[in-house]
């Protein structure tokens, strides 16, 4: 019975292939995703619960972060208007399942990049928009200052279905101290218990640690440890199998960091158009046909600079101004020390 | 012949009507996986889970399998829902049978009580004692000793544990007294059956059940001798008890919260059992000459109990199930271990999330079969 089944399917996906076939563009044929998106007339965003700097929603409802840029730099590309944006907070065992079933068609959600995630689960990631890594929280008052201080028996707060489970694990066995891991399902737990004095240390990414210092009763009894235990590329994520819809999101990202690059931001990138510099030209949109390869007009990434900002501003306007970081690390631009490097848009 | 057709044709619709959704739906996830590049498949289940967990009945780390892994989270689950029945039975009862007191402050202590506590969505009561404990208990150096030897804190419930010698002994001297119990209940049985004469069965099985023991460790050679915690500095305001047995407090928020919950839905059902047993039942009873206790052995709980089971078997149900609410507390049952993080980390939903569904429904129907086995037994046997 299946069998037919699968014929008639095939049948019908023939058929239908046939009539958008003349009815669409190239790329905008290839990418279900995009055309769907176009329709609904929004972008469908999987971000977190609320983790400030990266996707926290206001009393109002209203949400920022650079997580949630990345979102609003496609919304803006695709469909002309940054704020067409629907955002879906999800938790961190939820988020995967979100995106592969179609709830979501990005996942902006300070996610880590790993082998197992991008080649096992039908996930593709397509860039960094964070670079960060696993540390420590402790009491200031332990009087530790360092993870070599650790003893046997230390009690360490987490969340669950992170890598920070399986870092913690192999830290503490490098180390060979026994530990005791509390993981709950939801950061504000995580962070409540850690508050009241259930564990020792408190740890997640680095970015998280400084987010979540700011919601304890008192954020100036806690400080972050120096080291740092693991690499956390942090990245939007999309379904597999729909490479013009990855390569949109990945070029927005891009677009942002290059424009940064190039000095371009979002009072100053209309009048770039005259440049001199044919990169900065192409970045605008006065040059080129850099639009075209998505099935995008040629102005798509000027508008995602106008309407959102180069990746520097927003950095600035949701990390380095909110005070969680500050001091931008390997998040600065390659050519000004750090290790933001994104391939040429040409 | 038309009759019978007229019985089998809709079964037989009802039935394919089944089979299609189920492959229907079956067809889709399959499609839909293999357009997505997700794997199907069971292999994972023998792969090193790589992640700990906090608190385990048998021995695990991270190098053990996801199988282990979901062996960990079961019994988890199983213990929080066998500690929280035994609780709120015990509770349950005292409360239903106070509720129908004749003294006006207990009979109005557990009316409150079982309306305030059933009226409440259980995540909340969880939240609540969980995390007011949390505030309220004091950090290991801080805590007063109880007795000298627990220690209630912030980090958990820390007992002495026990360290046996020749504990094989001990365990066999257990099981001798409760067989030897057990054969003089039906001598004393058959005595009463055939001489009408009542021996003292109580005491004579008190008596037994502490002897034996007791004997073995005076001839036996068993000895028993306890593990103290100590205090445990690890940084200049952190500290931790080593030694002993120590319970997460997770644990203890969990088996209060879930126990104080269906104890007062346990309680409703052994009031209407109670009232339930006609007042000419109690009269007759004591006029053939039967004493209070023996009106309430013989005659009054026998019939209850018939009333008082099948609704008390849900709520046992329901508490196995609402054990899964641990996740948000972070006691790691079967849902935070295993559809929590081995599903995160493995990226296998369908098939984690079936095996979950699958233990409920096996644990579930181990109860009712268990608990109308029990009701069965206790039913009234026409003759």
């Amino acid at each position: 019975m299946f069998k037919y089944l699968k014929q008639l399917t095939s049948l019908v996906a023939m058929v239908a292939v046939l009539f958008t076939f003349t009815t669409e563009t190239m790329a905008a044929k290839k990418s279900k995703t995009l055309k769907n998106t176009q329709k609904k007339g929004f972008v469908r965003c999987g971000v977190s619960q609320g983790l400030p700097g990266f996707s926290n929603a206001d009393a109002a409802g209203n949400w920022t972060g650079i997580d949630v840029d990345v979102c609003r730099a496609v919304a803006a590309a695709v469909l002309g208007d940054a704020n067409k944006v629907k955002f879906t907070p999800l938790s961190a065992k939820e988020r995967f399942t979100a995106l592969t079933s179609g709830e979501i068609d990005i996942l902006s959600r300070n996610t880590t990049w790993t082998l197992s995630r991008d080649a096992d689960i039908g996930l593709t990631f397509v860039g960094v928009n964070f670079y960060d890594g696993q540390g420590f929280m402790v009491r200031k008052s332990s009087g530790i200052t360092s993870t070599s201080q650790f003893k046997d028996g230390i009690s360490a707060c987490t969340n669950i279905g992170t890598t920070t489970e399986l870092n913690m694990r192999d830290f503490f066995n490098s180390k060979g101290i026994s530990y005791e891991p509390v993981a709950f399902e939801k950061a504000d737990e995580v962070v409540a218990a850690y508050d009241a004095g259930r564990c020792d240390t408190y740890t997640t990414d680095k970015s998280g640690l400084a987010a979540q210092r700011t919601k304890m009763t008192n954020p100036d009894d806690h400080i972050v440890l120096p080291e740092t235990v693991s690499k956390e590329p942090l990245g939007p994520v999309v379904r597999q199998g729909d490479s013009v819809w990855e390569d949109i999101v990945r070029w927005s990202l891009n677009a942002m960091i290059e424009a940064e690059e190039y000095g371009i931001t979002s009072a100053n990138a209309d009048s770039m158009k005259t440049s001199d510099n044919p990169a900065v030209k192409r970045l605008v949109g006065a040059e080129g046909e850099l639009g075209a390869a998505f099935g995008l007009d040629n102005e798509w990434s000027l508008r995602i600079i106008k309407q959102v900002g180069n990746y520097g501003e927003s950095y600035k306007r949701n990390i380095a101004d909110t005070g969680i970081l500050p001091d931008r690390g390997p998040n600065e631009l390659w050519t000004k020390g750090g290790i933001l490097y994104v391939p040429p848009a040409r | 012949m038309n009759f019978k057709l007229q019985k089998i044709v809709p079964q037989l619709v009802t039935v394919l009507a089944v089979i299609l959704v189920f492959g229907f739906f079956s067809y889709n996830a399959q499609v839909n996986m293999e357009n997505r590049g997700i794997d199907f498949g069971y292999g994972f289940l023998s792969q090193e889970s790589s992640f700990d967990v906090q608190f385990s009945l048998i021995e695990y780390d991270g190098s053990h399998s996801y199988f282990r892994a979901y062996l960990v989270g079961l019994l988890n689950t199983i213990l929080v829902s066998v500690i929280g029945i035994i609780f709120a039975t015990i509770l349950g009862v005292i409360v239903g049978v106070a509720r129908l007191s004749p003294n006006y402050l207990i009979n109005k202590f557990a009316a409150f009580y079982v309306e305030f506590f059933r009226n409440i969505p259980l995540l909340l009561q969880i939240f609540f004692w969980y995390f007011a404990a949390l505030r309220a208990l004091p950090l290991p150096q801080d805590a007063d000793a109880m007795f000298g030897v627990f220690f209630l804190t912030i980090k958990g419930f820390y007992v002495p544990a026990f360290v046996w010698e020749n504990f094989n002994v001990f365990f066999y001297s257990i099981v001798a007294a409760i067989i030897a119990i057990v054969v003089i209940r039906i001598h004393a049985r058959k005595v009463q059956e055939n001489e009408g004469k009542q021996l003292p069965v109580l005491w004579i099985s008190i008596g037994l059940i502490f002897i034996l023991p007791l004997l073995s460790f005076v001839i036996g050679g068993v000895s028993l001798s306890f593990e103290i915690p100590k205090l445990k500095q690890l940084a200049t305001t952190s500290f931790i008890y080593e030694g002993g047995v120590s319970l997460p407090p997770e644990l203890i928020a969990l088996t209060l919260s879930l126990a104080l919950y269906t104890a007062t839905f346990i309680a409703e059902c052994v009031r209407a059992g109670i009232q339930g047993v006609g007042k000419g039942q109690k009269e007759a009873a004591a006029s053939i000459g039967l004493n209070p206790n023996q009106v309430l052995k013989l005659v009054v709980m026998p019939q209850a109990l018939r009333i008082i089971i099948p609704p008390t078997t849900n709520q046992y149900l329901n508490l196995t199930k609402n054990s899964s609410l641990a996740a948000a507390i972070a006691y790691p049952d079967l849902v935070l271990v295993f559809a929590g993080t081995a599903l995160m980390q493995t990226g296998k939903a369908i098939e984690i999330v079936s095996i979950t569904m699958l233990t409920y429904l096996s644990l579930s129907i181990s109860i009712s079969i268990l608990m109308n086995w029990y009701n069965k037994r206790i039913a009234i046997k026409e003759k």
